[in-house]
């Protein structure tokens, strides 16, 4: 189960839920799920940067998840 | 720390491949082409910082002889929606439109509202005078503690706050609030023994890049279009005009020139749209260029912002609790760099109880635009200044304090993954056995120091590496080269490949000639693009064995790549003579023709850099003047590939950061117009204002990149704010929360310190 963290700003999102364990082999299959336990998250989810156990991804898909995966969604950054 | 490797080329100092055309003034920046039939656009500004545009007629100017092309806000596509643009600005492309030429409103002083193309410039500003426009003007509000209230004038009256509960039924000018919490504030700062809370106050600064913002745009009657410009991405300025224009992205070619600075000021799109515009129009090439004045009135500066910080601390130095409020200025547009300014303020420590809270409101400012770690200086400023304040009030040496709350590999960020191997810990120990810091401070002088962070992203980058026939390399990248990328490149691509740096050139290609590139900007260069050309070299040694193999009749996996030459493995049965990689380019046309790699990748594990800086500065009672003595920057760059450019990046990042602290600011009189929109006015250092910047590279390696990189263009900008500053306070025994630390405002308080 991946152990998951939203942000303040996804909070309005998933009804206060801030932190939620789920099932998924990789990151595809955690977004489907979440998508489904919060109808539309998605598309925020789409525009934001995740990491997964440290390693910060700007567009995270495929990525495998462990057992025990740490997940936190967080603003993208770009920089100057 | 992980293990040194010793490189050949990697971490030498060849001379860079750009210098000699730079010095010799025949490289070519934006406004640098010259075409034939070619003709000359200028802007028309608003004089207002806030009004409605009631009309704009330009049939007076297009009645001027040789006035070519004319047009405003009406003559561009309808239609552009709230779609996201990328970066942390949190803009969207209907607001970036309308940043490029105003349609109904104007919303900060010379925001663009009609253009001409003439045959000469001068004709061009002539027939400027002769457009006509009707404005109703409207109150004007300029600082964020005054947008805020509910009285004030609204720029955007449909703008409801995000980011707060119960969402505002009323619309304000503030677009968003950003909030990071962790633990107990309150109950942090009861476990204290010392409580402070400080006012702070960041001017709005500009980038200051020595090139205007240029261009040259030609369409032809087909539709096709070609644009040169002064670019950090010539791969999103066509997607972003490909869509303010409605054109079809197939037929955009742009072109990055050399770049006389960006320090992502360079990442959005002002003339280049409206050059293109009036070439079709017109028929003829556009060159566009702004003046100075028009780069300061017109182009991203970064926020200014007003903020609180609060911090408890016990006697051994723990933090118990922080807390940031910060009101960024977002300029006329929402996107002020909040989002990265709350992520990145405690994250150089271990903090259990914190409270962040930023907010993006508009004021009738010209759009910011990012700026080295954009958000970062401003909100890192307050929090290092208030931690040294912290430490002279405990008695605790600042590295000290610093070191015994010191993020390091396992601590959760404040945005809340763990830090994998981050090098704060050692910038601050090599800060400590730095003689300088090691030596006594100056008589009458101060010492100040600071810390600074950045997350440093990985992004999109695409490159291809060529062998020519005698066993030359061509690397070609989509990344324009601003702080030394080709040089970079080819150090890469020489040891990956093992052959001599100087049979390597590197190129920066256009939009149909390489693959897709994300913008030069968020310390992402040379660990993304860098990742690529080494992947497209790996490309070529693969190939390489195959056809080495193929030559000996051994299989592929019975030959390895060895200092440059295909050799057999161990133990494998062939007489052979190794093949160098001219040997393989030599023979290249009887084993597959000619040899090529590519790669183009989304890079992941972008690795933190941290910094610690400090200086010896000394203050002039009766001017003000503040004379930095010395300035030390450390910082760690994972591995510095080419150690004299990261060193400029320190040394440049300072100096900005240098002059942000003690003179830069933009002023403006009541009605929004700046008051020193040119460099005599706006002081940026020269180099008799500072002392030669003294660096040390620390190399904690990122385990994600090949060779180790980080990232070092964005971190040396944060910490000289709050070093300089401490420096002061040390040196004149009075704070100073608000930047500049100008002589007018150094006289002014140590006058009422005396009096007090």
């Amino acid at each position: 189960m991946a152990q998951v963290t939203f942000p303040d700003s996804l909070l309005g999102l998933t009804a206060e839920v801030r932190e939620i364990e789920v099932p998924a082999a990789n990151y595809r299959e955690l977004v489907l799920a979440l998508d489904k336990r919060f109808n539309g998250l998605s598309a925020a989810l789409d525009k934001m940067a995740v990491a997964i156990d440290g390693q910060i991804y700007q567009d995270a898909f495929l990525e495998p998840l462990q057992v025990n995966s740490e997940v936190f969604f967080m603003q993208r950054i770009e920089g100057g | 720390m992980a293990e040194a490797v010793d490189y050949k080329y990697i971490g030498t100092r060849p001379v860079r491949p750009d210098g000699v055309d730079k010095v010799t003034g025949r490289a070519q920046y934006g406004a640098d082409p010259i075409l034939p039939g070619m003709i000359h656009g200028r802007i028309l500004r608003s004089p207002h910082a806030h009004a409605m545009i009631k009309s704009v007629n330009l049939s007076r100017a297009l009645e001027l002889p040789g006035v070519h092309a004319a047009l405003s806000g009406a003559d561009f596509p309808g239609g552009i929606g709230d779609e996201a643009i990328g970066g942390e600005s949190g803009g969207t492309m209907s607001d970036l439109a309308k940043n490029v030429m105003a349609r109904d409103k104007v919303v900060y002083h010379g925001q663009a509202v009609a253009a001409v193309a003439a045959q000469t410039p001068q004709l061009a500003l002539q027939a400027l005078k002769l457009i006509e426009v009707e404005y109703e003007v409207l109150p004007v509000v300029l600082d964020v503690r005054a947008a805020m209230q509910e009285s004030a004038p609204l720029l955007d009256p449909t703008c409801i706050t995000k980011g707060v509960k119960p969402e505002p039924e009323k619309p304000s000018n503030v677009v968003s609030v950003t909030t990071f919490n962790r633990g107990d504030v309150d109950e942090g700062f009861e476990q204290a023994d010392l409580v402070l809370e400080r006012e702070y106050i960041v001017p709005m600064a500009h980038q200051g890049y020595i090139e205007p913002h240029g261009c040259v745009a030609q369409a032809n009657e087909g539709g096709a279009a070609t644009v040169w410009c002064s670019t950090q991405g010539h791969f999103e300025f066509r997607a972003a005009t490909s869509k303010l224009l409605g054109m079809n992205m197939a037929d955009l070619k742009f072109i990055a020139t050399e770049i006389g600075g960006g320090f992502g000021g360079k990442t959005v799109v002002y003339l280049e749209p409206v050059a293109l515009l009036l070439s079709q129009k017109s028929g003829k090439p556009v060159k566009m260029q702004m003046s100075r004045e028009e780069v300061f009135r017109a182009t991203g500066p970064t926020s200014g912002t007003y903020g609180t910080a609060k911090i408890g601390v016990k006697k051994d130095g723990t933090i118990t609790a922080a807390k940031i409020w910060m009101a960024f200025e977002a300029g006329g547009f929402a996107g002020a760099p909040t989002g990265p300014a709350a992520m990145a303020v405690f994250s150089p420590y271990t903090i259990e109880n914190f409270k962040v809270e930023t907010l993006d409101v508009l004021v009738n400012k010209p759009k910011v635009a990012a700026y080295r770690a954009p958000g970062a200086p401003q909100s890192m400023h307050a929090f290092e200044s208030i931690l040294d304040e912290a430490a002279d009030e405990l008695g605790i040496d600042p590295i000290d304090i610093r070191l015994t709350n010191a993020a390091s590999e396992g601590t959760t960020a404040p945005y809340g993954p763990k830090f994998p191997t981050i090098g704060f810990v050692e910038c601050l120990e090599a800060a400590k056995n730095h003689p300088s810091y090691k030596a006594p401070v100056p008589e009458g002088a101060g010492r100040g120091l600071a810390a600074g962070f950045w997350f440093n992203v990985g992004m999109q980058s695409s490159a291809e590496v060529h062998v020519a026939e005698n066993g030359t390399v061509t690397v070609v990248e989509g990344s324009p080269d601003i702080g030394g990328s080709r040089a970079s490149m080819c150090l890469m691509a020489a040891e990956t490949l093992g052959v001599e740096y100087e049979s390597i050139r590197a190129v920066v290609g256009d939009t149909q000639s390489t693959g897709f590139s994300n913008v030069t900007g968020g310390s992402r260069t040379t660990f993304a693009t860098g990742m690529a050309v080494v992947q497209a070299c790996e490309d070529i040694i693969t190939q390489c064995k195959s056809r080495a193999a193929a030559t000996w009749g051994v299989d592929d996996d019975q030959v390895e790549w060895e200092d440059g030459h295909c050799v057999p493995k161990p133990g494998v049965n062939a007489e052979v003579k190794p093949l160098s990689l001219a040997d393989m380019a030599a023979a290249a046309a009887k084993t597959g023709g000619p040899i090529s790699g590519r790669a183009s990748l989304n890079a992941q594990g972008a690795g933190a850099s941290f910094s610690v800086n400090f200086t010896d500065v000394a203050v002039d009672p009766d001017t003000g003047h503040v004379e930095v003595l010395n300035f030390t920057a450390i910082q760690d760059a994972g591995k510095a590939i080419h150690p004299a450019y990261v060193e400029g990046q320190m040394q440049g990042g300072a100096a900005q950061g240098i002059g942000w602290a003690l003179n830069e600011e933009y002023i403006f009189n009541d009605d929004g117009v700046m008051q020193n929109a040119g460099f005599l006015d706006y002081r940026i250092p020269v180099a008799s204002d500072l002392p030669m910047i003294d660096c040390e590279i620390v190399e904690v390696p990122n385990p994600s990149h090949p060779y180790g990189v980080r990232g070092v263009g964005e971190t040396p900008i944060i910490a000289p704010l709050a070093a300089i500053g401490n420096a002061v306070a040390h040196a004149t025994g009075v704070r100073i929360n608000e930047l500049p630390l100008s002589p007018p405002r150094i006289v002014a308080a140590l006058d009422a310190a005396h009096k007090a």
